[in-house]
């Protein structure tokens, strides 16, 4: 005779299918995959060829040839904006690896070894925190000389203890539970029990964090190349194409409108599909109704 | 005429019913009782009469405080009820507080929000009503915050809020699941008292009978979202004409069949320990103070012989669960050495400790905090192979873990599933099975049945029994819960304070314990035949 | 309170430390001769040496480090090449915009997110809701830069409203603070609008956290309505998080005067910088980051304070 409840398992729907059923996520992707698109295309085919100046064609307006205009060169702001999202992408993404790779490592190792080793490791992210992308970057570009690089670093390694802390954190909070005890007393040691069981408890964290970091990647990597501390010409950024639109915001104000809307259809798509991921993957954030 | 009338109560939460035709009434001055397993109901037909549901929540029928149709009273009425004339009182009082207010604003919020007194007149109530519960303002100012607090005193702070305007009706849901057996004998007097003084009624929610034995004039029994059988107390429980009620009542006072130990095994010595004493940091008070520590285990010395099964009880931080880790090895002794199976374990490396860990093995309390939830019942059992010197392919690994499965009373294909598709009962046996994996010399069971329902304990404490006598494996159970250590222990140990105070045969301990501290934790806990009994006497002598 | 707040001022101060090591060494590693910049590539080898020693770059790092870090408590922030004046004087002038202007951004943030976060989450899941979060979320994808350009494009090229740029100074008497001020404005409207965005989401996120919380329950069962258990109860809680985020946005609107500064043209330090960098007139370089790093430093020691103000379990020892 049992008295155990009927106990019937909530039925646990693929995290996949969960996810496609969340608006913000699936907004998100589509945004995010069409953005991705948009730049890997740029590889193949884009409207015009960006090399070559059509001074004749200069500072058009929207039209059927030339949907988003051209500039003051004569290029097609389209092509350009598709193959400036190559380079925003390719920043933010190494960026966030920089960070990734080397804070979470960081951060986990801390955890598990405690004592002095965490007290270094805070006490060297409030260093870095106290010195923002932007300070950084421009300390780089005062040694080195501007150029795309100097973006990638300076926001990568603002990324660092972004995820040290949060991979800390999560550690922290898993370590005291008792299937990691049951792990210890398994004989597994600390690096092992920290691939085995901590790893994979964090992931969502990590994602979700990642996706933000992604987007405040993109706006960083703007903001330098606005200032002229990031991609250099002629390759395209949005952000150099904002500066350029500026002096000539009064005559042609198109000229700024495409590569800022960009940006924020991107970074939007992006924070969207954080909200999402969290929402899924992490149920007890997840808001009521 | 009753205070409380509930009549035909239905409730669901968005699709999903969860009361049913609830019937309960209480009358002025009455104790009631409220009984039933987790997912009964209990706190949700509580909540309804506070009008404090979730948002989905929609409930159907007559609920009647005090001739007020609770169901249909605006809320501007429901707030001039709550905290004045309906007061509650909750399970977990460490976060029933909230940490930036002092005590004293706290407790004089609500009697300033009913009475519109003054600020002045309004913490004299506080500092009476604290005093009342035992919070005097010599010790305990109303300047404190929560976190100064230990979890009994908060409970009581948490009281003197449900108590200050002296309510027609005080409801406690669990209000003392969270403490253990001699702070909740101290919190249920309490409750008594304050109850007898001002004439109140009391709906005392609780998961064990014999606390509701022991304070309730009427006993409602609920299941599934309905009731099962109501009446008078002691008559329910005694005669338990409800097949559900007597089910209840046996899990209560299960004593698994266990076989007295061999006396030719119990010769031999497994576990020694030997003057162990760990100390804590406290962290200073200022840069300059003196640094302090702690001694959360202060000299204990004893000893377990092979299969033997020792029960180590004491009130919540008394360094019970300190002691268990270090046993497993799990945090180092500051003084003192543990031998095991030959070997001390003060000394080795975590590599070293690798021959002594494969023979000793944990289960803990939370059945749903014990396992990694990613990983498939297969990889969770097989974890402790990984201290055997030969690893055993996949092969030799799912046989192993099938015959794990099977001895905990769980099936092989199992092995396939991941934990959230268990319940906590099942979730403890795969625990178990993780333990026995290894065919392990020792066991340490840190609370083991404590988090589960008394008739799925019963099941487990007889898995406990049986696994003993078929494997001959000892066990030391850490444990707050005498019922627990008398039903399946030969021996135990009374901790106090980091020290053990008292040892000896189980049953010689709890019959006639000797020390100040062992008789504190008899007297206080809570017994079913003893509270009816008691029950009994009192209604016919009076 | 003491110890813990000795502790965050011992960690400020050794952070301050590790913080000029950094920039030192910055300038250290540099490749290029500062003495041979100034001078230009035509300079004799006797003048360059003799300039070297003027400026004590022939003596040992570390002693050089130690004057300079001196020098910094002092207020010297040596010479700048290109200005040919005190860089704490070059640093003083400007100061008096990009102070202002943060400050300005900061409060007019705070003064937006927090009661739209707070209103959000106490009509959690309303219309009323959905929209300012629908708004918050496109205003934290906007890059505060390109805001900027749209609202000069609107307030001062078609409305004009405001000047697009150039700051004409405090002035002698309150018409020129009020020029002054209608001159910081729009940056600060355009460095404050995204960081209110972030900000108003964290506070709904932190109320709404709270409200879960138990003993807004047990203040519920007192008898308080909603909206004052959200007042008394809920909002001091959730003060916490967001201060955390108000620090970490100073960082971020700090930085963030460098960039928009250079788009209205405003004399503060983010242009100042902005320019030596041009020049590379690293002496200057390297003290507007000292000081921008040293104020980050000072606010987050301000946040730890507010901490054990708001929250009473930082204030005894445990």
């Amino acid at each position: 005779m049992s008295l155990d409840p009927v106990f019937t398992p909530a039925p646990e729907r693929h995290v996949l299918v969960k996810a496609l059923a969340n608006r913000s996520f699936l907004i998100g992707l589509v945004i995010t995959a069409s953005i991705a698109l948009m730049a890997l295309l740029s590889f193949f085919w884009t409207p015009y060829d960006i090399t070559r100046l059509q001074v004749a064609d200069r500072m058009q307006g929207l039209s059927l040839v030339h949907p988003f205009g051209t500039d003051h060169m004569g290029r097609d702001i389209l092509s350009m904006i598709m193959i400036g999202a190559r380079n925003s992408i390719a920043v933010a993404i190494v960026a966030v690896g920089i960070g990734m790779g080397l804070g979470v490592p960081l951060g986990t190792w801390a955890a598990a070894r405690g004592g002095w080793a965490d007290e270094a490791l805070m006490r060297v992210n409030d260093v870095v925190f106290a010195f923002p992308a932007l300070l950084t970057a421009v300390m780089i570009t005062a040694i080195f000389g501007p150029g795309a690089v100097n973006a990638i670093i300076a926001i990568g390694i603002f990324n660092v203890p972004v995820f040290a802390r949060i991979a800390r954190a999560g550690a922290l909070s898993l370590w005291p539970r008792e299937f990691i005890l049951a792990a210890r007393a398994s004989g597994k040691g600390k690096a092992l029990i920290t691939i085995e069981h901590i790893l994979p408890n964090i992931v969502s964290l990590l994602l979700v964090q990642g996706t933000i970091q992604f987007a405040l990647g993109i706006l960083a990597e703007a903001g330098l190349s606005y200032l002229g501390l990031g991609a250099q010409p002629p390759m395209p950024s949005w952000g150099r194409m904002l500066f350029e639109a500026q002096t000539r915001m009064a005559v042609a104000p198109h000229l700024a409108l495409f590569p800022g809307l960009a940006i924020v259809v991107t970074v939007l798509g992006l924070n969207l599909l954080g909200d999402g991921l969290r929402d899924v993957l992490d149920p007890r954030l997840r808001r009521e109704r | 005429m009753s205070l409380l009338e509930i009549e035909n109560l239905s409730l669901r939460i968005g699709e999903a019913p969860i009361l049913k035709d609830i019937d309960l009434s209480i009358a002025p001055g009455e104790v009631m009782g409220l009984v039933g397993e987790s997912g009964s109901g209990k706190s949700m037909t509580a909540l309804t009469m506070m009008k404090l549901l979730p948002h989905a929540a929609r409930a159907q029928g007559r609920v009647t405080f005090d001739g007020i149709n609770i169901l249909a009273a605006p809320e501007a009425a429901m707030c001039r009820l709550r905290g004045d004339d309906i007061g509650m009182v909750f399970q977990e009082p460490m976060t029933a507080l909230n940490p930036v207010k002092t005590i004293g604003e706290q407790v004089a919020e609500g009697i300033r929000w009913h009475t519109g007194v003054n600020r002045p007149d309004a913490e004299a109530r506080a500092r009476a009503m604290l005093e009342r519960v035992g919070l005097p303002e010599r010790q305990f100012p109303l300047t404190r915050y929560p976190h100064e607090l230990s979890g009994g005193q908060r409970q009581r702070v948490v009281i003197a809020i449900a108590c200050a305007l002296k309510p027609k009706l005080l409801i406690a849901d669990e209000p003392t699941t969270a403490l253990d057996v001699v702070l909740q004998a101290q919190i249920l007097d309490l409750l008594r008292d304050l109850v007898d003084e001002n004439r109140m009624s009391l709906l005392l929610i609780s998961h064990d009978l014999a606390v509701v034995a022991d304070m309730a004039d009427r006993t409602t029994i609920m299941r599934h979202g309905q009731v099962m059988e109501a009446g008078e107390t002691a008559r329910t429980l005694t005669e338990q004409v409800h097949p559900y009620t007597r089910r209840l009542a046996e899990a209560s006072t299960h004593v698994p069949a266990r076989a007295k130990p061999a006396a030719g095994d119990t010769s031999e010595t497994l576990l020694k320990v030997e003057g162990v004493t760990r100390d804590y940091p406290i962290r200073r008070a200022s840069l300059f103070a003196k640094r302090q520590s702690f001694r959360a285990v202060d000299d204990v010395s004893f000893s377990l012989a092979r299969g033997q099964s020792m029960a180590l009880v004491g009130r919540s931080g008394c360094g019970k669960s300190t002691l268990a880790r270090m046993i497993l090895a799990l945090d180092r002794p500051t003084g003192g050495s543990i031998h095991f199976d030959g070997e001390t374990l003060e000394d080795k490396s975590e590599d070293q400790l690798r021959p002594s860990r494969r023979h000793m093995q944990v289960v803990f309390q939370d059945p749903y905090g014990s396992f990694n939830p990613r990983h498939k019942v297969e990889r969770l059992v097989a974890e402790p192979l990984h201290l055997l010197d030969e690893k055993p392919d996949a092969k030799r690994r799912r046989e192993l873990v099938a015959e794990a499965l099977e001895q905990v009373g769980l099936s092989a294909s199992d092995m396939e599933k991941y934990p959230h598709e268990f319940s906590g009962g099942q979730r403890q046996r795969i625990s178990i099975a993780r333990a026995v994996i290894t065919k392990p010399k020792l066991i340490v069971a840190d609370e083991p049945v404590s988090a589960l329902d008394v008739s799925i304990r019963a099941q487990i404490l007889d898995l406990f029994a049986d696994l003993n006598r078929r494997l001959g494996v000892a066990y030391l159970f850490i444990t707050h819960d005498l019922t627990v250590a008398r039903a399946i222990t030969d021996r135990v140990m009374v901790m106090h304070e980091g020290r053990i105070v008292e040892a000896g045969d189980t049953h010689a301990v709890f019959d006639r314990p000797k020390t100040e501290a062992a008789k504190a934790l008899v007297d206080a806990a809570p017994d079913l035949d003893r509270a009816l009994r008691m029950r009994m006497e009192r209604v016919s002598g009076g | 309170m003491t110890a813990y707040l000795a502790k965050r001022l011992a960690i400020g101060l050794a952070t301050l430390l590790v913080a000029s090591l950094v920039v030192f060494s910055v300038l250290e590693i540099l490749p290029g001769d500062p003495a041979r910049i100034m001078l230009g590539l035509n300079a004799s080898p006797e003048a360059l040496e003799a300039l070297r020693s003027q400026m004590g770059l022939d003596r040992p790092v570390v002693l050089r480090y130690l004057d300079w870090l001196a020098g910094m408590a002092t207020g010297d922030f040596g010479r700048s090449y290109t200005y040919s004046s005190p860089v704490i004087e070059l640093v003083a002038e400007r100061v008096s915009v990009s102070l202002p202007l943060a400050l300005m951004a900061l409060a007019l943030s705070t003064a937006i997110a927090i009661p739209v976060g707070i209103f959000a989450a106490a009509r959690r899941g309303r219309l009323s809701d959905t929209i300012a979060m629908g708004i918050a979320q496109v205003g934290v994808a906007i890059p505060n830069f390109w805001f900027a350009m749209l609202l000069v494009y609107i307030f001062a090229v078609g409305l004009r409203l405001v000047p697009a740029g150039g700051f004409p100074g405090w002035g002698e008497d309150w018409g020129g603070v009020w020029q002054g001020f209608k001159a910081l404005l729009l940056p600060a409207v355009a460095l404050a609008l995204p960081q209110a965005a972030i900000l108003s989401r964290v506070t709904r996120s932190a109320m709404l956290e709270v409200m879960g919380e138990d003993y807004i329950r047990t203040a519920r069962a007192k008898g308080l309505p909603r909206r004052a258990v959200l007042w008394r109860h809920a909002l001091r809680n959730a003060l916490i998080p967001v201060l955390t985020i108000l620090g970490l946005q100073f960082a971020f609107l700090l930085a963030g005067t460098i960039i928009i500064e250079n788009v209205f043209y405003l004399p503060g330090l983010g242009r100042l910088i902005f320019q030596a960098i041009s020049q590379r007139d690293l002496i200057v370089v390297e003290g507007v980051v000292m000081l921008l790093v040293a104020s980050i430093i000072v606010i987050n020691l301000l946040v730890d304070i507010c901490y054990a103000i708001a929250d009473p379990r930082l204030r005894t020892g445990r």
